[in-house]
């Protein structure tokens, strides 16, 4: 049976476009990229792409052999095109949901709900801008580098990696016009250490309006140490185990330094996308 | 001209006490919020059920707060809550712009304290009061009142002095004499039962060898529950006078209809929102169809229909 992609119908608040849908969607291409990861690519109806760099989606993942992934899974956006009406994902298989998601297979529907959350922000006095993520994280920031190329800013990403073939998204950034740098274990160049001293070397070559990243605790405190220093602010995307994805149940919270309190802030609908100098790594 | 014959609407209404509900269907306590707006009309709801509030402001429990099962999910929240003045100041101006009647969860760890939180409540805008006397998460070891007739007694009876808005009391299924239970609620004056809250369970990651949950122990929901909920719903409604309210792994239109046919007046869904946010109004309109198709007038004429087996072993 075929799946037209279609916005599930429920009646909506009056005078109000809903923010987010639940959307059956139509399986493109399901593909293994880069070994360690699959791309997912969608067919999905316009209800669902109205998205901004940042958010995610919430995946009703289909059951794997042997396991029952009742929950949906988080997911953050890789990709979305209003006029080619697709939505693309990037994961790693790494448990139930990723293993049932690994099965999808071209034509098969797919339950997404989303967008969901906060996205990152790019404000007019940010032109001059830094991105650094590791691994899958850098599938997260992969959007970002599309709307600073969209405004007109200029990017540098630098992705970490294992070893320098597993860096995720490098000729995508650099379409989108970003100088990218790789940086990787093998010759540890992806310490926290020597990304120090690369980040303080492009801070002195010219000005950094601001940081993005993603997922890695490490690289959080790293750019909170040297955005501390030289007063450049940054955006951060956190990720948290959820149930509901849109606030209602309060198990993604995490912590955050609100002034001199220390606050808990749900992942899913205040975030994910959080200031770097208010996250605890 | 002939007469363009109409198909029969049934009505939906159900009555709860002294409160008539548009339709059967709301909200189970923490599995809902104002951010399900963004999804759909929250006014299509026979009622919103809030999330439970405790009197002083609190963290909730550790994270992993939430776990995967088969047909299920295990949580141990830990009702995190902002609070009487919260509630007050924020949340009840908030509701009052909807028509669905409000109903609003409390609970708290003494008598004197859930007493005064009741009194608290008993606010204009405020349709009934949900005692939660059956949160396994906030005591150690699942303990709470609803385990026990003699505790159920003391604290309804206590609740009930304190207000006179409709007092529902939410029992659990973590009891061995779940009818006791609610003869005790019933006698001490709740105006409604609501059957039931979560099983206490557990989950531990063999890899890891912890527990999935921060909290070890947490309260079962979705599917995995719902024959014992809806055990617990006829047992309860054959014994009780007043009206059960069938919570429990409800999902789809015929487990609602179950747990009406066994006995429940109207019925709460909750982790089936976590799958699908819309599967509320979903059910709405499914069970108007259903009853409409069914050609009934009103679909309070199912309410404990359940008939007795046809069994050949005589």
């Amino acid at each position: 049976m075929t799946v037209h992609p279609t916005v599930l119908s429920v009646p909506a608040p009056p005078g109000v476009i809903p923010r987010c849908a639940e959307a059956r969607t139509r399986v493109v291409s399901n593909t293994p990229v880069n070994g360690e990861y699959r791309l997912l690519t969608l067919d999905a109806p316009a209800e669902v792409l109205a998205c901004h760099p940042g958010q995610f989606f919430q995946l009703l993942c289909p059951e794997p052999d042997g396991e029952h992934p009742f929950l949906r899974r988080p997911m953050s956006i890789y990709g979305y095109d209003a006029d080619a009406g697709q939505l693309q994902f990037l994961y790693k298989v790494t448990g139930a949901g990723t293993r049932g998601l690994a099965t999808l297979k071209p034509d098969d529907g797919l339950n997404v709900l989303g967008p969901l959350g906060q996205g990152f922000t790019m404000p007019e006095n940010r032109q001059n801008l830094l991105l650094l993520a590791r691994g899958v994280g850098l599938a997260t920031l992969a959007p970002l580098a599309r709307m600073a190329q969209r405004k007109g800013r200029s990017l540098t990403a630098i992705c970490s990696a294992r070893r320098p073939e597993l860096a995720m998204s490098v000729d995508l950034f650099r379409s989108y016009g970003a100088e990218v740098i790789v940086v990787h274990d093998a010759d540890e160049s992806a310490t926290p250490e020597a990304l120090r001293i690369l980040i303080e070397a492009q801070i002195a070559k010219r000005r950094i309006d601001a940081f993005y990243t993603c997922g890695s605790a490490r690289l959080l405190r790293l750019l909170q140490d040297i955005g501390a220093r030289h007063g450049i602010p940054g955006e951060v995307a956190m990720e948290q185990q959820m149930a509901c994805g849109i606030g209602m149940c309060q198990a993604c919270v995490r912590s955050f330094h609100d002034g001199d309190q220390v606050v808990h802030r749900r992942v899913c609908r205040e975030g994910p996308v959080f200031p770097i100098s208010e996250a605890i790594a | 001209m002939k007469d363009i014959p109409h198909p029969p609407v049934c009505d939906m209404g159900v009555q709860i006490g002294g409160l008539r509900l548009a339709n059967p269907i709301m909200p189970a306590s923490g599995t809902f919020s104002e951010d399900l707006s963004d999804v759909f009309d929250l006014d299509i709801l026979g009622a919103h059920v809030l999330k439970t509030i405790m009197r002083d402001a609190r963290a909730g429990n550790p994270t992993p707060r939430v776990c995967d099962l088969q047909g299920g999910m295990l949580n141990a929240i830990g009702i995190p809550s902002k609070g009487i003045d919260d509630f007050r100041d924020r949340m009840l101006p908030y509701w009052a712009g909807y028509k669905a009647p409000l109903i609003v969860s409390i609970s708290a760890h003494t008598v004197d304290e859930f007493a005064q939180l009741c009194r608290e409540v008993t606010l204009p805008g405020v349709a009934a009061i949900e005692a939660n006397i059956s949160c396994p998460n906030i005591e150690a070891d699942g303990r709470a009142f609803a385990m026990r007739p003699d505790t159920t007694e003391q604290v309804v009876q206590r609740l009930r002095a304190e207000t006179d808005l409709p007092l529902w009391a939410k029992l659990t299924p973590n009891t061995g004499e779940p009818v006791d239970v609610a003869l005790a609620a019933e006698a001490a004056g709740a105006d409604a039962l609501v059957v039931a809250n979560t099983a206490l369970g557990m989950s531990i990651d063999v890899t890891t060898r912890q527990p999935r949950l921060g909290n070890i122990m947490g309260g079962i929901s979705g599917p995995a529950i719902k024959p014992i909920a809806l055990r617990m719903t006829y047992q309860i409604a054959r014994a009780c006078r007043i009206p059960v309210i069938g919570c429990g792994g409800i999902a789809t239109r015929d487990d609602a209809l179950e747990f009406m046919i066994a006995g429940a007046r109207a019925v709460q869904v909750g982790t089936a929102t976590f799958q699908s946010p819309t599967v509320m109004a979903r059910l709405v309109a499914e069970l108007s169809e259903w009853a409409s198709a069914e050609g009934l007038t009103s679909i309070e004429e199912i309410i404990g229909s359940v008939g007795t087996p046809r069994g050949d072993m005589s």
